[in-house]
């Protein structure tokens, strides 16, 4: 949807418009809906344990493949409409900007996630599957980095997803050390089983 | 003798002091209120006609960007962080009556009325470069004159070494200033020989007319050879210091924005590479361009800079 919107303002359909330079609005706009969607797919399984709907994990496969298309369009206007093409520029540019290294780590390391997404890759790769795509918690940590640095001073938005993925990756934090406890109660320390299990109701309440 | 593209008689030059009648300003003023329905109507130039004349000799001879990507795409933090905002929210910006207060180091200091500052002071047009930090480019016709001969009119002493520039500071008027994006007001500021140079300009308009608010009205710096942060918008207040002022984003930032902020393609930004810039409004894969040492002016300039290690005073 986003794609097809941006398309009618490139071609100014609908009244509507890029402004003065639409390479960088197409290239930003292409990058925020790849962080947007990769947020969302990080808040399926929150969002599927806390309302009790698991057939919201079956949106998830799709989400995620979302977010890498976007991620791809955006490195694709980058290197066609702003670079354009300037293989020289390109090599600096992820040798040397630190924004823009990190950005295209996490595009390359989006592209393994990609291929596996099939069912046949799942059921090949077992318990490893769920090794590999445990990936995309450092992924989206690289994407909001990449939107960070790139700001030149204004950082409230990028702060604002800094937030989201605290929050996302928190909970997972919080429910890995709740099971941890439940099935080691001893061998956590005294003080330390006190507070967990102060806060073990606290994802039932909720 | 400076050669004239476009002859005008001189009987048919309105003088300066009856543009400059109140009552022009005040209809100037009522024009740029309204200029974004101007704008949004098809992109025509608002605000009221200059009398000027166009001076070739500091003009470059690439084409100049449209009046419409030139007031829609702006750099104006008091307005807001996106390149959108100033044209949405300048015309809140009240631009008369307007006065500037002159400070510091100077025989002649007090308050002025935008008026008074500009009578006597024929206007001409120059086409100049516009280089922005962030790599992105445009050309553009400014109407004005060199900041030199209004500086002259205030008697600096032998101790203005520099000269410290601030904007308006107004949150009810402008509402980026309500976030501390950056320490308000902004500052900016050149050493006394930049300021003098000819090629430093006082600028009240834009192709022709009164500058929209959005570009920085009633009255802005353009400094052609710096990055565009130096060329402050909307000038209230003057002042002439013995020390290097403390400018706003060299304050905000002082790694990655130097006092000077000369155009340098060898000295690269911290975070991105100065070498080229894209030239806004610029025919489908031929906007990147390589950027020109003092954005094109190092034979006017470069002499200012001689012994100085520019890697250091960046």
């Amino acid at each position: 949807m986003p794609l097809l919107w941006w398309t009618c303002a490139a071609f100014g359909l609908f009244g509507l418009s890029l402004g003065a330079d639409p390479v960088k609005k197409l290239e930003h706009e292409c990058g925020k809906t790849a962080l947007n969607l990769l947020m969302i797919t990080l808040s399926v399984t929150p969002v599927r344990s806390l309302t009790g709907l698991p057939q919201l994990l079956r949106l998830r496969r799709m989400l995620g493949l979302f977010a890498f298309f976007y991620a791809v369009v955006h490195f694709t206007i980058y290197l066609v409409l702003d670079l354009e093409l300037n293989l020289r520029l390109l090599g600096a540019d992820i040798a040397k900007r630190p924004y823009i290294t990190i950005g295209f780590t996490a595009l390359v390391l989006l592209v393994p996630l990609a291929l596996t997404s099939t069912n046949g890759m799942m059921r090949r790769l077992g318990a490893r599957w769920r090794r590999l795509h445990r990936l995309i918690y450092p992924i989206a940590a690289l994407a909001v980095w990449h939107f960070y640095w790139q700001v030149k001073r204004d950082v409230r938005e990028p702060l604002l997803y800094l937030g989201i993925l605290a929050l996302l990756l928190g909970y997972r934090l919080l429910r890995w050390q709740l099971r941890r406890a439940d099935a080691h109660p001893r061998a956590a320390a005294p003080g330390a089983l006190t507070s967990t299990s102060g806060s073990a109701t606290a994802p039932g309440r909720t | 003798m400076t050669p004239r593209p476009t002859p005008i008689a001189p009987s048919e030059i309105t003088p300066p002091e009856v543009y400059f009648s109140r009552r022009t300003l005040l209809a100037a003023a009522l024009a740029s209120a309204a200029s974004g329905c101007v704008r949004a109507a098809g992109g025509e130039p608002a605000g009221a006609p200059l009398a000027y004349e166009r001076n070739a000799r500091y003009s470059v001879s690439e084409k100049p960007n449209t009046y419409d990507e030139i007031t829609t795409y702006n750099n104006f933090y008091e307005f807001g962080t996106d390149k959108e905002s100033p044209s949405e929210y300048a015309r809140m910006m009240r631009t008369r009556p307007w006065s500037v207060t002159v400070a510091g180091e100077a025989e002649v200091r007090g308050r002025f009325d935008l008026e008074d500052l500009l009578k006597g002071q024929p206007l001409e047009e120059r086409i100049y470069r516009f280089r922005c930090v962030e790599a992105w480019s445009l050309v553009v016709p400014w109407v004005g004159f060199p900041l030199g001969k209004l500086l002259a009119r205030f008697k600096p002493t032998s101790r203005a070494k520099y000269v410290e520039l601030t904007t308006l500071y107004a949150p009810q008027q402008m509402p980026g200033q309500r976030a501390t994006v950056l320490n308000w007001p902004y500052v900016e500021g050149l050493r006394i020989d930049e300021a003098m140079h000819p090629l430093t300009l006082v600028v009240v308009g834009l192709y022709g007319r009164t500058l929209p608010n959005q570009d920085g009205a009633p009255l802005r710096l353009i400094v052609p050879w710096k990055y565009g942060f130096k060329s402050i918008k909307s000038i209230v207040q003057i002042r002439f210091t013995e020390r290097e002022p403390n400018t706003a984003w060299n304050v905000a930032a002082p790694h990655e924005y130097g006092f000077y902020a000369n155009v340098n393609p060898a000295v690269d930004h911290p975070r991105w590479s100065q070498a080229t810039e894209r030239r806004l409004g610029s025919p489908f894969l031929a906007a990147r361009r390589p950027t020109l040492p003092f954005n094109g002016y190092a034979a006017e300039v470069a002499s200012l800079y001689q012994g100085m290690d520019l890697r250091r005073y960046f």
